[in-house]
């Protein structure tokens, strides 16, 4: 289990973590979501004891990432999100460092490289330089690296970023087997990725916690009931005075409508309400005919846009203000890097 | 930390740097010693380690340069932080490869003493004190391009840097005449290119020298440990 405790980052003045608690689960696919600069590398590089935190800590298992750094980091495997890969040496030299690195015992480096390497599928590389590796082959010779030493929990930061279609969908492939062993924490910025991959999200903005949960309990809970869209031949006072006396029915408001000589409203039902039935029921004793009706659940996707949605038009992005911040070469990552 | 000195060590010589450094050293070791000891006849070989230090202070930022640079810029510090491994052990394997690559030449070298041995007569015993005493010194500029390698991501600067640094600590006696003698008198200590003459030019065995070279090689890895850290907190 991973417990991290009231987390916070201060770069100078900017704040990139905000008391951040949450805790993973063993066996957890952990998704960690966020826009990008959210706080999610810088988390992640706490959390593998790559950076220290200004306040709080993190616990595996009740040992502590900052006073007893070497066993827990030899149960975190951690993929950054630029694979650290030194591209003057090949796959397999690469591998064989990264398990002495780990502390992985002499006689089982090689047997364990092989096994790494069948997990990941590809063999044929193993002679190559890094360096002349395509991006999807890098990004599997770092996902191997984590691998290296089979530690309880796998970090891997947006893992999938860059990769073409058919490499993402093996890299899912991938994480879901891993997860029957280790638990794995993600991060990425695109929703449907964790979505599908994850068993609990977290999704923080500037460093905070939003939202958290399994993805299906975060639709229910936080979209609230949804809403019915009704498209109603006739004029919109008549059909607010019929609708609007149902019981359940909270608000009723009239929306822009296309077809001539009919109205469209809006339905917000109370919470735990399905007003479907008793709006058709009603219509039809009124003699209202009801052209359309259709219930909109908000969808993770639009939970997500509005809960990191906020001044982003007024102000620019915030940019780390560190001078050790390298630039980045990929333009996709602005994420927060030492 | 055995497994960060070999991936260095071989890194240096996957690519040119290694070769480059030693063929450097090399090279002019025998043009020194075909002039001075050859050509000339001066029984001593510690004068050409002499004129050989100049070169070293031009070399050694070849090396140095990308030792902590390119980690952080290639972000594979990642990998090495992340690692059950304490922080000096990385600094000090990364340390002492280039201290093994410094080694070969400097074995190389320790031939020269005994061509002139096989040719009239020879001062081993004070040619090879010198050079121990240029090994250490050499271990000591290779202290101070580490660290100054890890305050930069970029090798350029890197290397420009470590050679600036360098070149004043080779003037540093004719600096510090400069000062009011209360100063001087305090930082003249630091002076290693005295120590080094002493040995080359007056035979003279410095023990308080080598015992500078020894403790500004460990203040410079020190430091250099201490600016990891510092990042890592900030």
């Amino acid at each position: 289990m991973i417990e991290v405790r009231s987390l916070v980052k201060r770069y100078g003045s900017h704040l990139a973590v905000d008391h951040l608690d949450f805790t993973v689960e063993d066996g957890q696919i952990f998704g960690f979501l966020g826009p990008n600069g959210a706080g999610k590398s810088t988390t992640m590089n706490i959390m593998t004891g790559y950076m220290g935190a200004t306040e709080g800590d993190v616990l595996l298992d009740g040992h502590s990432i900052t006073d007893e750094p070497e066993p827990v980091k030899r149960s975190i495997g951690y993929l950054p999100e630029q694979p650290p890969l030194y591209t003057d040496m090949t796959v397999e030299e690469y591998l064989l460092f990264a398990a002495a690195l780990k502390k992985v015992p002499r006689g089982q480096r090689g047997e364990q490289v092989d096994q790494v390497m069948e997990m990941t599928g590809t063999f044929s590389v193993r002679g190559r330089l890094i360096r002349n590796l395509s991006k999807g082959y890098k990004q599997r010779v770092g996902l191997r690296q984590a691998l290296l030493g089979f530690p309880k929990v796998l970090i891997l930061d947006e893992p999938t970023v860059g990769l073409d279609p058919k490499q993402i969908l093996e890299i899912r492939t991938l994480v879901r087997e891993l997860s029957q062993k280790h638990t794995v924490i993600l991060s990425s910025h695109i929703l449907s990725e964790i979505q599908e991959m994850c068993d609990h999200l977290l999704i923080i903005h500037h460093g905070k916690k939003v939202a958290a949960g399994a993805p299906d309990q975060l639709e229910r809970e936080l979209a609230g009931p949804p809403a019915l869209e009704l498209t109603l031949r006739g004029g919109a006072e008549e059909a607010i005075r019929v609708l609007g006396s149902l019981s359940g029915c909270t608000a009723l408001t009239p929306q822009p409508c296309r077809e001539e000589g009919c109205c469209a409203l809006r339905l917000e039902q109370a919470p735990g309400a399905d007003l479907r039935e008793a709006v058709f029921t009603r219509c039809a004793q009124e003699g209202l005919p009801l052209l359309e009706l259709r219930r909109n659940a908000i969808t993770l996707e639009d939970l997500f846009l509005q809960l990191t949605a906020d001044d982003a038009q007024q102000t620019p992005p915030e940019e780390e203000p560190a001078p050790d911040v390298p630039e980045e070469a990929d333009g996709e990552t602005e994420e927060d890097l030492p | 930390m055995i497994a960060i000195y070999k991936r260095e060590l071989s890194s240096y010589f996957n690519s040119m740097i290694g070769y480059v450094f030693i063929a450097a050293l090399v090279c002019f070791t025998g043009i020194y010693f075909m002039a001075y000891n050859l050509y000339n006849g001066l029984p001593y070989f510690s004068y050409s380690l002499m004129s050989l230090m100049n070169i070293l202070m031009f070399t050694v930022p070849i090396l140095t340069m990308k030792s902590m640079a390119e980690e952080r810029r290639g972000r594979t510090d990642q990998l090495l932080l992340t690692a059950p491994v304490p922080l000096w052990a990385v600094v000090l394997g990364k340390y002492l490869a280039m201290v093994t690559v410094l080694l070969i030449p400097v074995i190389l070298c320790a031939f020269c003493p005994l061509i002139i041995a096989a040719n009239g007569e020879a001062h081993l015993l004070s040619d090879y004190a010198s050079l121990l005493a240029f090994f250490l010194m050499g271990c000591v500029f290779l202290a101070i391009g580490l660290f100054i390698s890890s305050l930069t991501e970029s090798q350029i600067i890197a290397a420009v840097g470590t050679f600036a640094v360098l070149l004043l600590l080779f003037l540093w006696e004719d600096l510090i005449g400069f000062l009011p003698s209360a100063l001087s008198n305090v930082l003249s200590a630091f002076s290693f290119r005295t120590v080094f003459y002493n040995f080359a030019q007056y035979q003279v065995f410095d023990v308080s020298g080598l015992i500078l070279y020894v403790s500004l090689s460990a203040l410079f890895v020190f430091l250099t440990i201490q600016t990891l850290l510092r990042r890592r907190w900030n």
